[in-house]
């Protein structure tokens, strides 16, 4: 059975101007140990469906699914109290901005040592042995100095290695990282992506990685989530899905990618934007901007099978080209 | 911390200079001197006016005056009254216990009522409870304070009798001035019912007196409440599952308390300064009082002795502040 599973997750935002749908019927799973990879670009609801699986939307967020299942309980049916005790410890976050995510006013070691003591009995001499501990494992030099440091001395690296650390602190068995390296430097990137993955391997965790980088993904992933404007669009095995893209939305940000656009000039965009709030097509989501377009695209997309990795599209892409056209030929 | 400490004792001496400097230019600049205000209707000779000058040295150059009298200051004389003869130093003594007295119990009461009413307004956001406390701190704010204590008076010393009119404390009781704290020496006299009568006497000016600060707190808390609330590291505490208590009253509130600290130093000083409308409605002898009534009689040593001393407490309000603010945000502490 999945570790995580989530069925039919929509959020809807009231807005000044009205709702609006930031995640629509998404469905996802992982198992444990795994790494699932949820791509697309801003605005496709990624962050968004997490946060909402964490509990961690604002009062304006209507949160519905038919399931939301987590190492055997369904989250929908507990309390705000029972969840509190899940959040944390079974599952934890860390975020886009490792800098402003720590709280300026306390230090380093005490809020890595907060959540020690909130999910577990620990006592304060081994809570601050196992903060230190946690420190050496994701690559802090000097720990016990770091201790008592607050987050204006630490640079973004270092925050988001305390981020990991303090949410590795109860030895999740889901850690979510929502754009981990966004806010950083490459080489500093790579590192932290290096301490996620060790992380992984040495504690069993399973990782839900947010990013839009693809070339991430291919680093980490062992299966890949495509999100677009709110719908899950493709999902396939991180190889498969490199190899070969069903959906066009898919296809297009792989051929984005500089190492794969074949030739001279210009690299090869997506035309056009995420629809927002008021340009919301009747049809598939991203008819406006496919390639591969027709007519009935304009009235809806058709859910494909798991061989055509679920895509959400009408003419599902096999090499490259639509399959009716290679029917045809 | 000590460099922090040191750096900003160093940042008073400049500002107590230039203090002195208008205390002793501004009651100079008004137009009367305190002999011909001491002789009264009867007038005062030629001669003897000039000889009263140069006795108390008004007949020098401003600048000789100011120095003498800065030389003076540097050793402890803040001068002699011109009205009563008493040293200044002596009449602040008596009378600031009784302002201070007030001062703290306004602004502990705006501060226990003002930061949880703003965190409530803050969390509740739009909400009745959000809209009812922040118009009440409208019309708290923006209210005459003199009207505001006559209502207060008619209602529960008049109509109710709960509470006396004026004063510190009932004629009924008489003890040694201690600690100069009405409800501290009460209490030790041990006299049955003086810490009540204390007690009863102080309520109503404290009340008048704290509601323009516990307006300006509970509507300072609640923005920077507002804005905290919105920050990544309230949403990693969350993400945390710390209990929604706990992630407001540690999280948010601890960095919400950064300017909130700064508004009520700020308050303080003006309580300190002589809360003027209120020590005169209810008759508290005060410095504010004190002050007003030195400025009519032209009583140089007084006022520019009494201005010197009231800013230097609100200077140690403001360094108090300073450190209280280094202590809850480590960022700028160097």
């Amino acid at each position: 059975m999945a570790l995580l599973d989530i069925r039919n997750l929509s959020v809807t935002f009231d807005t000044a101007s009205g709702p609006f749908r930031a995640v629509d019927g998404v469905d996802a799973s992982v198992d444990g140990r795994e790494i699932l990879s949820i791509v697309g670009e801003s605005g496709s609801g990624k962050s968004v469906s997490m946060l909402a699986l964490m509990g961690l939307l604002p009062d304006t967020a209507t949160v519905t699914a038919d399931r939301m299942q987590f190492d055997g309980r369904d989250l929908l049916e507990l309390s705000a109290r029972q969840k509190r005790s899940v959040i944390g410890r079974d599952i934890a976050m860390i975020f886009q901005e490792p800098m402003s995510s720590l709280n300026p006013c306390f230090t380093v070691g005490f809020q890595i040592g907060e959540m020690l003591r909130k999910h577990t009995d620990l006592d304060r001499a081994a809570r601050r042995r196992r903060s230190i501990e946690l420190m050496e494992q994701v690559g802090i030099p000097s720990p016990e100095k770091r201790l008592s440091a607050y987050p204006h001395q630490l640079s973004g690296g270092m925050s988001q290695r305390v981020m990991i650390a303090m949410a590795t602190s109860c030895r999740p068995k889901l850690l979510i990282a929502d754009e981990p390296t966004t806010a950083l430097d490459v080489t500093i990137q790579a590192q932290i992506l290096d301490v996620l993955r060790d992380l992984c391997a040495d504690t069993d965790m399973a990782l839900v990685l947010i990013t839009h980088d693809m070339g991430v993904v291919a680093q980490m992933a062992d299966r890949v989530q495509v999100q677009y404007a709110g719908q899950k669009v493709e999902e396939q095995p991180v190889a498969a899905l490199f190899d070969d893209p069903h959906h066009p939305y898919t296809a297009a940000l792989l051929s984005a990618l500089p190492e794969r656009a074949s030739g001279k000039g210009h690299l090869p965009s997506i035309k056009g934007v995420v629809p927002g709030q008021f340009d919301r097509p009747p049809g598939c989501l991203f008819e406006p901007r496919c390639a591969f377009a027709v007519e009935a695209c304009r009235r809806g997309a058709v859910r494909q099978g798991p061989e055509l990795g679920l895509a959400l599209c009408n003419r599902p892409l096999v090499d490259g080209v639509p399959l009716d056209e290679r029917a045809e030929a | 911390m000590l460099r922090f400490i040191l750096h900003k004792i160093g940042l008073l001496i400049p500002t107590f200079i230039g203090v002195s400097i208008i205390a002793f230019a501004f009651i100079r600049l008004l137009p009367g001197d305190p002999i011909t205000l001491l002789a009264g209707e009867r007038g005062v000779s030629a001669e003897r006016y000039a000889e009263l000058q140069s006795a108390f040295g008004f007949d020098q150059p401003l600048v000789i005056q100011y120095i003498h009298y800065l030389g003076d200051i540097l050793q402890g004389d803040f001068g002699t009254s011109f009205v009563t003869k008493r040293p200044v130093l002596d009449e602040f003594l008596t009378l600031f216990p009784a302002t201070l007295e007030l001062s703290i119990c306004a602004i502990l009461l705006a501060t226990l009522i003002g930061i949880p009413a703003g965190v409530m307004a803050a969390v509740k956001r739009g909400s009745f409870f959000d809209q009812s406390i922040m118009g009440v701190a409208l019309i708290g704010y923006s209210m005459p304070i003199f009207w505001w204590g006559l209502l207060l008076i008619i209602l529960f010393s008049g109509v109710l009798q709960w509470t006396p009119v004026s004063g510190r404390i009932s004629l009924l009781f008489y003890f040694p001035q201690v600690t100069g704290f009405m409800l501290i020496d009460s209490l030790l006299s041990g006299q049955p019912g003086a810490f009540r009568s204390a007690v009863s006497h102080l309520i109503l000016p404290t009340i008048v007196l704290a509601t323009i600060p516990l307006a300006v707190i509970a509507r300072q808390t609640r923005s920077a409440m507002l804005e905290v609330l919105s920050e990544d590291y309230v949403r990693t505490a969350r993400s945390k599952g710390l209990a929604p208590r706990r992630v407001i009253g540690l999280h948010a509130l601890r960095n919400a308390l950064i300017p909130v600290v700064t508004t009520i130093g700020l308050q303080v000083g003006v309580l300190l300064a002589g809360a003027i409308l209120t020590e005169t409605i209810f008759s508290w002898p005060g410095i504010g009082k004190w002050m007003v009534d030195s400025v009519f009689k032209r009583d140089y040593a007084v006022v520019q002795g009494g201005l010197l001393l009231i800013a230097g407490m609100i200077m140690l309000v403001n360094l108090a502040v300073d450190l209280i603010y280094g202590l809850i945000n480590p960022r700028i502490r160097r």
